[in-house]
Parts: structure tokens; C-alpha cells; sequence
């Protein structure tokens, strides 16, 4: 029987983890310009678009993430797509974070107080101008500690692409485990590594917040 | 001829009719104080003269011009009217400076040069010229208003409504803001006031407008009105300030 040091589990497991940083990383970038285009026709002034998107963000937040993975890696293979588990994982998070996203970032541009949209129109703008040089980038200074925190979800998310195949790191660990008989140590040092990714986040989105609320606390 | 010239206007928020048929009409360099208690719609009708509330009838016309409620013809109003609001609402996210010149650029197409020499000549004219590149929330409450008022100035309205621009200062503050006021005023400016300061209603307006329950109660010259009410709610009002 072959023996295993904790450099060997610490390594296969760091090597996985490459692959959960790129998901998170797709995921995040994918959902955010997805969530972004989404964004402006929730906040549009079409009515149909607008209902279009609502139910979208609505039946990604009513349902269980690992749900919509199945759909996606299962339900496509029923009408003969070959989805691989990459593919799946990927696409299910970049529509997935770009419902929270959208509905993050249209919170925000809710939040922007009403006085503003009645003085750039008193001054004569037009919605696509107050929009674009008031509304928004007031909104984006909102928006910027609720996205960073996020991010956190997208990068624990990413952990349940394991159950469809996809080698990240928690599918990772389960495969060291099943080799070591060390589930302790193994899923120790996974949660260690996710912890590693996620603390700054979380962190650097609570000393944003604080930034941010400092120089907005005259208004 | 009149500058603003409203005809029954009506407007109601659901099932409440706020105005209930308002004629009136502001001749050029007029300077006109609306005053009735809270509720009478006067910020309402102040509101329905720059488009930010659409009518349920009447007409308004400025200048000549008819309000309509689709975007170029509300951009062309807006243009030749413009407001301050009891809440300053200066934008934070840019300076002092920013806030004067945005709607010139964006709105007129100014080349930013020109832009910029207007909002120096506009923050000169309410004395806030050295604050060009300050941020809003380092103003006081008294300073962002007039910043508000410099704003509306450099987009060279030919007149300005007020809607109850003392109303969130301190006591200290009110009298710099009507300093402004008095002075655009004594410059010819048409100014549409609604206000709660009775005092300066009676120096500087040529004619007070008392609203009750949605209607022009009285009108006249501020002498007339504040010396002599003419109708009960009028001398109630009055005698309670």
C-alpha cells in the first residue's frame, strides 16, 4: 500500500484549486457582463423586457443552484447534447451570478435617491443622460461592496460542480480521500484553501463598505 | 404679454384632486411668493410648471410654448424654466464645480471651456467662486443651495421656480440663500417662489398667490394681502405667522 505525505495531498489539492479560482473567475466575469446587459433592460423604460428579465432573475433565485446543474449537465444530454461538465458548470454559474448580479445592481440604482433624477431633469436631461451622468455612477459607488461580497458566494458555488464531475477542488478532495482514507486531513486543508479564497473577499467588501460609507455620509 | 401662463390646471394623485383648476398668469420679471399651508398644493403646482408631474388638465404654456409630456418638448421646457428644490439635490458624486458645468455640456453641447467660465461667472454671482473644487458634502447646508441656484443660473433659464428652498437650513443659513434670491430678483429675474418665509414675501415679491385645498384663494400685491386679508382662511393664515 502506498503512503501519502500531506505534501502530496496539499499539492494535488493546490492544483485543483486552479481550476476553482477559473470557474469563479468565468463565473463572475461571465454573470457580471451578462448581469450588466440584463441590468439595463430591468431598469428600462420597455415594459416587456423588463418582466422578461424579473422572471429570469426570478426562477435563478427560487431554485437550488445544484438544481439548475442538473438541468443543465442532464437536461440538455436528454435532447442529445453531449454537455461536458466544464461546459455545464460554467454556463450554469455565469447565468446564475448574473441574476444575483442583476438583481444586486438594480438595488442599487433603486437606492440612488429620487431628488437626483428630478434635478438632472429639471436641467433638462434626457433619461439615457441622467442615467449615464448621474444615476449610474452613483449607483456603481453603491454597488461596488455588495458585488465584492458576492463574489464569495460564486467562489463556494463553484464547490457544487463537484457533484457533476467537474474536477475542482471539492471534487478533488473527495478523489485524495478515496485514495488516502484521510477525510479529516484531506477535507481540512480543502476547507482551509476555500477559507484562503474567500476571507480577503469578504474582508476587502467590509473595508470597501466602510470606505465608501464614509465619503457618502453627507448625502 | 405673460411669460407663464397657466389655465385650469388640474391635477390629482389617485383618487385625490391635489389642484382643482389654477389660472395664472407671470409676466416677465415678475416675482411671485405662493403661500398656504402644507397640503395646499403649492409645491404640486410649482412641480406640474416643470414637467415633473404630468397634468390631468389644463394647460401650461412658457413663453409661448405648450407643455407636453413627451421628452423633447419637456427637454425644451425645462430649458427655459428651471428649479431649485428644497433638498439642494446637488450631485455627490461630482464637484461643485462639476455640478454647474454637467448640464451645460451634456445638455447644451457647451464646449467645456465655455462650460467652465459660465459656472465660474454663475459661483461668482451667488459668492461661491473660491468653492469651485469643493465637494458638495463639504458645503454647509446654505452654500450647496446656493450652488443649486448657480446650477439652474448656467443654464440661463428666463425663469426659475422655488420650491421651498429655505425650508432644510438652519436658521443662520436662510438668510444668505434669500440674499441670492433677493438679488436675482432685483436683476429681473422671473422667480415663481413657493415659500414659508413671510417677511421676505413682503419685500421682494411683487405679488403673492394664497393657495387653499388646491385653489387660488387670493392674490394680490404683498401690501394688500398681508395688510388686508380678504377672505377668513387668508386672515387665519396670515395672522398665524
Amino acid at each position: 500500500m502506498t503512503d501519502f505525505t500531506t505534501w502530496d495531498i496539499l499539492r494535488n489539492l493546490l492544483l485543483a484549486t486552479r481550476w476553482t479560482i477559473l470557474l469563479s473567475l468565468v463565473a463572475f466575469l461571465g454573470g457580471g457582463l451578462l448581469g450588466l446587459a440584463l441590468l439595463f433592460l430591468r431598469i428600462g423604460r420597455l415594459s416587456w423586457p423588463r418582466q422578461a428579465v424579473r422572471g429570469y432573475v426570478e426562477v435563478f433565485q427560487g431554485t437550488p443552484l445544484l438544481m439548475q446543474l442538473f438541468l443543465a449537465f442532464f437536461g440538455l444530454g436528454l435532447f442529445g447534447f453531449d454537455v461536458p461538465a466544464w461546459l455545464a458548470a460554467g454556463l450554469t454559474l455565469i447565468l446564475w451570478s448574473a441574476a444575483f448580479l442583476t438583481e444586486i445592481w438594480r438595488g442599487c440604482v433603486d437606492a440612488v435617491v429620487r431628488g437626483q433624477w428630478e434635478a438632472s431633469a429639471s436641467l433638462g436631461m434626457g433619461y439615457v443622460q441622467q442615467m449615464r451622468y448621474v444615476i449610474l455612477p452613483q449607483a456603481m459607488r453603491i454597488a461596488i461592496p455588495p458585488t465584492v461580497g458576492f463574489s464569495v458566494q460564486v467562489v463556494k458555488g463553484t464547490a457544487l460542480t463537484s457533484i457533476i464531475g467537474f474536477v475542482e477542488l471539492s471534487k478533488a478532495g473527495t478523489v485524495v480521500t478515496n485514495a488516502t482514507f484521510q477525510p479529516f486531513t484531506v477535507y481540512g486543508i480543502v476547507a482551509l484553501i476555500y477559507f484562503c479564497l474567500c476571507w480577503p473577499l469578504s474582508k476587502s467588501s467590509q473595508v470597501l463598505e466602510r470606505k465608501l460609507n464614509v465619503a457618502h455620509r453627507d448625502h | 404679454m405673460s411669460l407663464i401662463e397657466i389655465t385650469d390646471l388640474r391635477k390629482s394623485f389617485g383618487e385625490t384632486e391635489v389642484l382643482k383648476g389654477i389660472t395664472l398668469n407671470v409676466a416677465p420679471g415678475e416675482v411671485i411668493a405662493i403661500i398656504g399651508k402644507s397640503g395646499s398644493g403649492k409645491s404640486t403646482l410649482l412641480r406640474c410648471i416643470n414637467g415633473l408631474e404630468t397634468v390631468n388638465g389644463g394647460t401650461i404654456s412658457v413663453a409661448g410654448a405648450q407643455l407636453q409630456a413627451d421628452e423633447p418638448h419637456l427637454k425644451a421646457l425645462r430649458l427655459k424654466v428651471g428649479m431649485i428644490f428644497q433638498q439642494f439635490n446637488l450631485f455627490p458624486h461630482l464637484t461643485v464645480g462639476g455640478n454647474v458645468m454637467l448640464s451645460q455640456t451634456v445638455v447644451k453641447k457647451t464646449p467645456t471651456v465655455e462650460a467652465e467660465a459660465m459656472a465660474r461667472k454663475m459661483l461668482d454671482r451667488v459668492g461661491l467662486g473660491h468653492r469651485f473644487d469643493a465637494w458638495p458634502s463639504e458645503l454647509s447646508g446654505g452654500q450647496q443651495q446656493r450652488v443649486a441656484i448657480a446650477r439652474a443660473l448656467a443654464m440661463q433659464p428666463i425663469a426659475l421656480l422655488c420650491d421651498e428652498i429655505t425650508s432644510a437650513l438652519d436658521p443662520e443659513l436662510v438668510a444668505e440663500v434669500l440674499a441670492v434670491v433677493r438679488e436675482l430678483a432685483a436683476d429681473g429675474m422671473t422667480l415663481i417662489l413657493v415659500t414659508h418665509e413671510m417677511g421676505f414675501a413682503r419685500d421682494v415679491c411683487s405679488r403673492v398667490v394664497f393657495m387653499h385645498q388646491g385653489r387660488v384663494h387670493e392674490m394680490g400685491p404683498p401690501a394688500e394681502i398681508f395688510a388686508s386679508p380678504k377672505t377668513p382662511e387668508l386672515r387665519q393664515f396670515v395672522g398665524k405667522q
